[in-house]
Parts: C-alpha cells; sequence; structure tokens
C-alpha cells in the first residue's frame, strides 16, 4: 500500500512562506480530511504532494522515494489530483474530460488501447455518469461536473487520490454524493484518499483521519474525537462551539456559537463560557 | 478497476463515431482543397482546359501553357497550400495554449518579428534563401522571448501578454515600413509582400522550406498533441495528469514560432490566417479536441482562395493578404467588442 508523508515541509510563493516547517503521514488506504481557515495553505499542501509546487524546504515522500526522483509520467500513475477549480475547455464532452485520465498510462508509442476503453467506463459507471458520456461539459449541473472530474480521476487508476474541495459549491445532496463515492473507492479500491473540505462534521463523519492546519503546519492529527475539539475548532478556526456527540454515527460535531447566540440550557446542562 | 463492463463497448463505439466524423470532416476539405489546385491551375489570362491540364501534369507538354502551369500556377498553388497549413496549424496552437482567440502569433507580434527580420536580411544584407528563413524564425523565437519577458510580472496573464504583443508588433510594423522606404525602387514591388504577404513570383525552390518545416514541426505538433489536449484542462491538472510542463509547453511554442517564420519567411505577414484558421476549424468542427489538422487544411483553403480572388474575382490584381485582410479585420473588431460586453478576459 502507498505511503505518503511530508516532512519538515516549507513551500510558498515568490518572497512568501506558506507551509512552514510541515510534518504530514497520510494513513495508507485511508480517507484523511484536511481542514483550516481559508488562505491557511491547505491547497498549497496538496499542491506540493502532487509535486505541483516545488518545496523550498523538506521534502515529500511517495513510497519510500523522494517525489523530486520519481519521473513525471510514473508519478502520475500512483497519484492524482483533482485541483480546487479544475477548468474544462469550451466545448468537451464528458467522455473526452475522462479520458483524459489516462494520459499517464500512454506512451509516445502506444496508442489508445481496449484497457484505456475499460477505464473509462468503469469510471463513468462508479460516478454514474455513463449517460452523461456525450454530453457538453459546459451543460451540466454542479454536481454532475464534479462526478465528472473525478471521473477522470478515477480512470487515471492511482493508489493515492489527493481532491482540493471537492465538494465546494455543491447542495448537501452532492456533497453527500461526493463523499460517498469517495468512500465507494476508498473500500473497493482500497484507494488512499486527502481531500480538503470546509465542512467539518462531513469531514469527521467521512475521514479516518482528520488533519487540522493552522498557518502552514499541522496544527492536530489523528481520529476525528482527538482532533474536533471545541479548542481547536476555537484555536484554528477562531470560532466559539459546541462539540457534541452525532447520536447515529457516534463522530463528534460541532455547533458554531455566533455573537448573537444567546446562552441556552442544553440538555446536558452545559454552556459554554 | 479493469473489470469489463458493459459500458465498454459503448465507449469504444463512441469514440470510433468521433473519429470517423473527424476523417470525414479531413476528407471533405482535401477534396475542396484539390477542386482548389485544380482552378488555380487552370485559370489564368488564358484559360486551359481540364484534358490538357492532366496531359501536363502526366509530363506531356501542351505549347503555351506548360509555362504557365508548371512555371508559374503550380509553384504558386503549392506555396499557398504550404504557408496556409503552417500559418493555420501555427495559429491555432498558440490560441489553445493561451486558451484565448486573439493570442494568435500575427496578433501578438510574432509574424511581425519574422516578417521584420526578413526584410532587413533582403533589402538591407541582401541575403537570400535559407539564411533568411534562419534569420525569420531566430526573429520570431526572440519577439516571442520578448513578449514573455516584458509580459512578465510575477506570472504571466494571457491578456497582459496579448497588450505587450499588439503593442510589439506596431512598433515592427513601422520598422519595416521604414526599411522598405530607404529600399531602392527595384526591390520595392518585392518587398510590398513584406507589407501584407504575398505568394506572387513564388518558386518550388522557396516552398521546399516551408515544406521541410511543415513536416520537421508539423510532425512534432502532431505526435505530442495529447499533451496540448491535457494542458487545455488547466496547468494544475495538466501537470497532475503527468504532462512535463515546461517541456510541453516549449517545445509547442517553439514549434509553433518555427512553422509561422519559416512561411513568413517566404510569403510574408499574410494578414490574420494564422488568426482565422482556428476558429473557423473550432466552428465546423464542433464540440471535441483542438482541431490540429483541420485548422492547418483551412488555412491551406484561406490561402488558395484569398489568392485566387485576389488574382481573378477582384478588379485589379491584390495579393493575397489584402484579401486575408479584408477578411480578418471584421472578425477581429468583432473579437474585441464581443470579449468586452461579456467581461471575458481578453
Ligand atoms: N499562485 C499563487 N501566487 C501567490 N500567492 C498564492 C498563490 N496561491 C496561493 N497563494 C497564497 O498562499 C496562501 C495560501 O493559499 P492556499 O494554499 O490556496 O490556501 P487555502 O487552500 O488553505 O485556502 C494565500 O494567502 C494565498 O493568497
Ligand atoms: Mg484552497
Amino acid at each position: 500500500m502507498t505511503t505518503l508523508t511530508a516532512t519538515a515541509l516549507q513551500a510558498g510563493y515568490g518572497p512568501s512562506t506558506i507551509l512552514t516547517d510541515l510534518d504530514l503521514a497520510v494513513p495508507p488506504g485511508a480517507i484523511t480530511a484536511i481542514v483550516g481557515a481559508n488562505a491557511c495553505g491547505k491547497s498549497t499542501l496538496l499542491r506540493c504532494m502532487a509535486r505541483l509546487l516545488r518545496p523550498s524546504g523538506g521534502q515529500v515522500v511517495l513510497d519510500g522515494r523522494s517525489l523530486r526522483k520519481i519521473p513525471t509520467r510514473e508519478l502520475a500513475r500512483s497519484l492524482g489530483l483533482l485541483p480546487q477549480s479544475p477548468i474544462a475547455p469550451d466545448g468537451i464532452t464528458v467522455a473526452d474530460l475522462v479520458s483524459h485520465g489516462r494520459h499517464p498510462h500512454q506512451g509516445m508509442l502506444t496508442r489508445w488501447s481496449h484497457a484505456d476503453d475499460m477505464a473509462v467506463a468503469a469510471a463513468l459507471e462508479a460516478t454514474q455518469t455513463t449517460e452523461l458520456a456525450e454530453r457538453d461539459v459546459d451543460e451540466l449541473s454542479g454536481g454532475q461536473r464534479q462526478r465528472v472530474w473525478i471521473a477522470m480521476a478515477l480512470a487515471q487508476e492511482t493508489d493515492v487520490l489527493l481532491l482540493d474541495e471537492p465538494t465546494t459549491f455543491l447542495d448537501i445532496a452532492h456533497q453527500v454524493e461526493v463523499l460517498d463515492l469517495l468512500v465507494d473507492l476508498n473500500r473497493k479500491r482500497g484507494t488512499t484518499i486527502v481531500m480538503v473540505l470546509h465542512d467539518l462534521n462531513l469531514a469527521a463523519r467521512y475521514a479516518d483521519h482528520l488533519v487540522a492546519i493552522l498557518r502552514g503546519k499541522v496544527h492536530a492529527a489523528g481520529t476525528a474525537h482527538s482532533v474536533l475539539t471545541e479548542k481547536m475548532v476555537e484555536q484554528v478556526f477562531g470560532v466559539r462551539c459546541r462539540v457534541i456527540t452525532d447520536p447515529t454515527s457516534g463522530q463528534p460535531m460541532m455547533l458554531p456559537l455566533g455573537r448573537h447566540c444567546t446562552t441556552a440550557q442544553s440538555s446536558d446542562g452545559g454552556t459554554l463560557s | 478497476m479493469t473489470g469489463q463492463t458493459p459500458n465498454t463497448g459503448t465507449i469504444a463505439a463512441l469514440r470510433m463515431t468521433r473519429l470517423r466524423t473527424r476523417l470525414q470532416l479531413v476528407l471533405i476539405m482535401i477534396g475542396l482543397l484539390a477542386a482548389g489546385i485544380g482552378l488555380t491551375l487552370m485559370t489564368g489570362p488564358s484559360m486551359t482546359t481540364p484534358i490538357d491540364l492532366l496531359r501536363i501534369l502526366v509530363g506531356h507538354d501542351v505549347p503555351g501553357a506548360s509555362f504557365a502551369v508548371l512555371e508559374l500556377r503550380l509553384p504558386r498553388a503549392t506555396m499557398s497550400i504550404l504557408t496556409g497549413m503552417s500559418f493555420g496549424l501555427g495559429g491555432v496552437i498558440f490560441q489553445t495554449l493561451l486558451r484565448n482567440p486573439l493570442a494568435s502569433p500575427d496578433i501578438i507580434g510574432i509574424s511581425a518579428g519574422a516578417s521584420a527580420a526578413a526584410v532587413f536580411a533582403i533589402v538591407v544584407l541582401g541575403w537570400s534563401g535559407a539564411a533568411v528563413s534562419i534569420t525569420a524564425v531566430a526573429a520570431g523565437l526572440t519577439v516571442a522571448l520578448l513578449i514573455y519577458l516584458l509580459a512578465w510580472r510575477d506570472g504571466v496573464s494571457g491578456a497582459r501578454l496579448i497588450l505587450v504583443g499588439i503593442g510589439l508588433s506596431a512598433m515592427l510594423d513601422s520598422m519595416i515600413a521604414y526599411v522598405l522606404l530607404r529600399a531602392p525602387a527595384w526591390k520595392m514591388q518585392d518587398a510590398l509582400r513584406w507589407l501584407t504577404g504575398s505568394v506572387n513570383g513564388a518558386t518550388l525552390e522557396e516552398a521546399l522550406p516551408v515544406l521541410l518545416s511543415l513536416a520537421a514541426f508539423g510532425g512534432l505538433l502532431l505526435a505530442r498533441r495529447d499533451k496540448l489536449e491535457a494542458m487545455r484542462l488547466g496547468d494544475d491538472t495538466a501537470a497532475a495528469l503527468g504532462v512535463p510542463l515546461a517541456s510541453a509547453k516549449v517545445l509547442a511554442v517553439m514549434s509553433a514560432v518555427g512553422l509561422i517564420a519559416v512561411a513568413t519567411a517566404v510569403s510574408g505577414p499574410v494578414a490574420f490566417v494564422a488568426f482565422l484558421s482556428g476558429p473557423i476549424a473550432k466552428y465546423i468542427a464542433g464540440p471535441g479536441r483542438s482541431p490540429l489538422i483541420r485548422a492547418a487544411l483551412v488555412g491551406a483553403l484561406l490561402m488558395l482562395s484569398g489568392d485566387f480572388a485576389g488574382q481573378h474575382l477582384l478588379i485589379g490584381r491584390y495579393p493575397v493578404g489584402v484579401v486575408t485582410g479584408a477578411l480578418g479585420a471584421p472578425y477581429l473588431i468583432f473579437l474585441i467588442i464581443w470579449s468586452n460586453r461579456t467581461e471575458r478576459k481578453l
């Protein structure tokens, strides 16, 4: 199973350093959710782990090999990334877009093969987008479009899949749909998944491993129970909240307290000071 | 996950259908091109009959017609097609890479750079042949690099690059005019092509470098077209799909500049062929891959029909660049107005 770790990672853009000495071990075969305030460096971290950004210090290691030493195509066969806002070119069809996922599997001389067709068909099926195959990507709803992008990443058939905010801009039904799809992928294929999520409760519900980032460092990492605490939310997001137990899943869930929240008498008697 | 699913066949069938549609369009365009060549070879002050044309082409000597067909019209048609294909392919590569129809090499000054260098080499230095081609390619690459450096400010935005290119293009155009003004009168006719582009007095020897550049650069671009397609998804997605971005971009840009510059070195900066071919090809091809071969064929058709119209259909004779310029200018204006209206990035 593929291991992915970042050690003493430093990265930034131009003179500004965004990630400062960040250590992260992605548990293989599990679902990891990364949470953190806007602009804390979540996308930057994902871009470093996919080698889209060269770190100014530290390194990322995939299966015992430094990312820098892995040939481009080989890396793309074991690690895929869905960026935060991917661009669909004008007039591209769903089947075409998903077919791009096969790029790292094709060499200069090897042409499109039956295995490629199978991978594309399977990716469409897994994301329930087979009926959309001939449609123009521009015409799709937000949820459909996101599923198609995930299908492209599935067709890439990588052991590790990084997703940057795959549920942003989706309504709650589509968010759950996308997350369920990722769980399926993880359970059926054993794909290691690392995703950036904004919704802390969905992150706690769906992830095996939760990572909270604060100003370019890992602030807390571990199970949802150990990470999603009132203190962490206050420190990382600057928001006071209550954390209670989700009666269905048994996972922690947080309820933000705004400035206008009147002191509520809760059932277990506690109020937040 | 490579279990056979019932949809595998559907996907394969879908791909075959699309391939067939593309092939059909390419064949239709080749047919049109063949008809255009036939017409060009037959038409002149004295018309050549199709029978005579066939006889000449298989090697018979038809007095009074052989010379016109083989020495005048054939080189002209050949040159039109080869330069048209180079302009069309070079243009669509730029437009695809920069995701903007305005990013064509003839708008952003690369043609003007190649042209200015060629004029200088011919008029001032008295050079000819391959030396001029090489100078033009070097100048095209230099201008491309210059635009890139001038547009650089923590990265390059497409809009800034296009504006810088348009400015540079205007400067280079005035340099061409300056050199031409100082040219001896007997070189003026020849020099005129450097203002608008023309295939007047083309010879087959002149067409050879264009053929070679088309084979080399065009072949390279077609062989690497899957990288170009992936780059349309944006830098991050393409890199995550295993496209070595830096080398893929440099190779694509250099090949496109090579195509444009070599063609410009022999026919001059034929106005707007590079700019128009991609959008026309996209329009007739509909959604799908970036139409490289089809854009090249549209370029050839534009050159051939533009030259035909300039020679035979208008009152008086005009070089091909005048005709394509008249076609392209309204489209350019439309594009600028439309991109402002829709608040699309320039
Ligand atoms: N391409 C870039 N160039 C310059 N600064 C950037 C770039 N991308 C992100 N940044 C800056 O880096 C910081 C972290 O960004 P990012 O990693 O995208 O945050 P997050 O994904 O956590 O919201 C932000 O302040 C952002 O403005
Ligand atoms: Mg982000």
